[in-house]
């Protein structure tokens, strides 16, 4: 009796918070705009019927037909790729180094690298305005030292986003690579370069290959989260700078045009199902090797 | 171990500048006495000043505040929870459905949580406001709770709670005087991780406030879509300090514990 109810409450909690709310998103983007409150047709207590027969595909097709969203779609893929990838050469030389930093060091050096998260996360993007903008840090730096003789325009641009995206995901890469070249065992690479490969050829075919689930659990952590991304693109990207994210929100809150949000939903959604499904299927395989 | 090459001290060096100087920035920024946040004019702590005047900053920090300590407890109990059953309750009807539950919205867009969330919300007719934030903030965040907690239970000793209950414990008992102290700092970190969490949440709030309650990050984001504001480099100073002081603290506490534990645990194996 009581192992049912420990099971029920945090059951039927989710239910009602999780999945049900994700189902009415479904039904919505079934649905047509209307002007009414709330905005769309059918609702259910015009009877099971009629609200059967009201749903059609009608807002995906207009997904499919506009290429604002399609666009908005591949822009952010393509974003979340090269962001994925810029994290991975920025966070792979940080994590290597940690793991070869001395024994009692590296408590702190994670603590560092933890610290970002307990920060706001708005806080460290709005960071990056003070820095990039016009007349900003960047730019008054540069134009000190004469590497420019103009100010940049950094601000408002893709290249913004994808500094964000970097700094405030790059956390999420160091931590499973650290841990996993922390494992790795340095007498193999020794072994290497004793049977004659140089140290970049070692670290080509040892390590790397090595730190792989490190580097796929990390790459994952950051592209997945980094394609639904709306804080960044709103504060540093600009108006050319389309992601999903911001659509989907403007969408709602200016065009108040439910169904069609509730479509670029599921369909993010279901862009989202199959990087998920990898990434559970890498840490399986890894959780199980190490057992 | 060696000496570190010059390219793993450069890599650090580089790395962990790039995660604080953002913030060493802003900081500093935050005592400039000009208006105009990127010329330099002086030390001066008048933007924090004219920061505790701002009543609707004032307003809208009590109100994370509040939902912040609501969401995390709740979501503490109901994570904890989750955790347990998936840990301890073996096959029970619909358990890949319920671990789906706790696995999904840790990978769920934002937007699409707090757009699912909103469209309940107004389908069953509950008015926007502090109580909408902290159902939509629990939900979310008892999944991280249930996460931290079920990986510490998957690894602590089963057989000294099957002792509690041999020497007559009830099931309840052996819970509160044996599992639960054990797996109280995962609990707590638990707690702190869905506190922060909601402290920090924009997005999802954003889609479940109301006119009558708006938080912090909701503020200052409206104000910095604009531009950056002096004010809200001295906020966000007031933030990152707190954070420092509390992760910190947090850190050398739980090293002074595992320190006792240790000795602890070697005076027991003496006199054994």
């Amino acid at each position: 009796m009581k192992r049912a109810a420990l099971i029920a409450l945090p059951y039927l909690w989710l239910l009602a918070l999780f999945l049900v709310p994700f189902l009415i998103v479904l039904k919505i983007s079934l649905s047509d705009t209307d002007l009414a409150i709330p905005p769309y047709t059918p609702t259910l207590d015009q009877g099971l019927r009629a609200f059967i027969d009201g749903l059609d595909f009608e807002n995906f097709a207009f997904l499919a037909s506009d290429d604002l969203y399609w666009k908005a779609y591949l822009s952010s893929l393509r974003i979340a790729a090269i962001s994925t990838v810029l994290t991975l050469m920025v966070g792979y030389p940080v994590a290597y180094a940690m793991a070869r930093a001395p024994e009692e060091w590296r408590a702190t050096l994670m603590m560092l690298v933890i610290l970002p998260f307990w920060t706001s996360f708005l806080i460290r993007v709005y960071a990056w305005m003070g820095i990039l903008s016009g007349e900003g840090f960047l730019n008054q730096f540069l134009l000190w030292t004469g590497v420019i003789a103009e100010p940049l325009t950094i601000l408002n641009t893709t290249t913004a986003v994808y500094i964000g995206i970097v700094y405030t995901y790059v956390p999420f890469m160091i931590l499973p690579i650290y841990a996993a070249l922390d494992r790795l065992d340095a007498s193999l690479i020794e072994a290497a370069e004793d049977l004659g490969c140089s140290r970049l050829k070692a670290f080509w075919l040892v390590t790397v290959p090595l730190s792989k689930n490190g580097i796929i659990a990390g790459s994952f952590l950051v592209f997945i989260p980094a394609l639904g991304e709306f804080v960044i693109p709103s504060l540093l990207g600009g108006s050319k700078t389309l992601m999903i994210g911001k659509v989907l929100w403007e969408e709602f809150f200016n065009n108040r045009d439910w169904p069609v949000a509730s479509a670029v939903a599921v369909i993010l959604l279901l862009i989202l199902i199959v990087p998920i499904i990898l990434f559970q299927r890498n840490q399986q395989r890894q959780s199980e090797a190490d057992q | 171990m060696t000496k570190m090459s010059w390219f793993n001290v450069t890599s650090i060096t580089l790395g962990f500048a790039f995660l604080y100087l953002p913030m060493v920035i802003l900081v500093i920024y935050s005592f400039n006495a000009s208006q105009l946040v990127t010329v330099w004019a002086g030390f001066s702590t008048k933007w924090y000043a004219e920061l505790l005047q701002n009543e609707a900053f004032l307003d809208a920090a009590w109100v994370t505040l509040q939902v912040a300590v609501m969401s995390s407890t709740i979501a503490t109990l109901l994570g904890t929870m989750a955790a347990y059953v998936l840990v301890r309750s073996g096959r029970f009807w619909g358990r890949t459905l319920f671990s789906g539950m706790i696995y999904a919205p840790l990978v769920m867009p934002e937007v699409i949580t707090g757009l699912s969330l909103l469209l309940l919300f107004i389908g069953i007719g509950l008015d926007r406001g502090v109580l909408t934030i902290v159902l939509a903030h629990t939900t979310f965040s008892m999944c991280y709770v249930s996460v931290v907690v079920s990986s510490r239970l998957m690894t602590f000793d089963q057989s000294l709670e099957e002792a509690a209950l041999d020497l007559g414990c009830s099931s309840f008992d052996a819970f509160r005087l044996v599992t639960l102290p054990i797996i109280a700092p995962a609990v707590i970190s638990g707690w702190l991780l869905a506190f922060t969490l909601s402290l920090d949440d924009l997005v999802i709030a954003s889609f479940t406030a109301g006119p009558s309650a708006t938080t912090l990050p909701i503020k200052i984001f409206s104000a910095v879509r604009l531009g950056v504001s002096p004010e809200i480099n001295a906020l966000s100073t007031i933030m990152i300090a707190i954070v420092a002081v509390g992760v910190i603290s947090a850190s050398l506490v739980s090293k002074r514990n595992s320190l006792r534990i240790q000795r602890d645990e070697q005076a027991a194996a003496r006199a054994a």
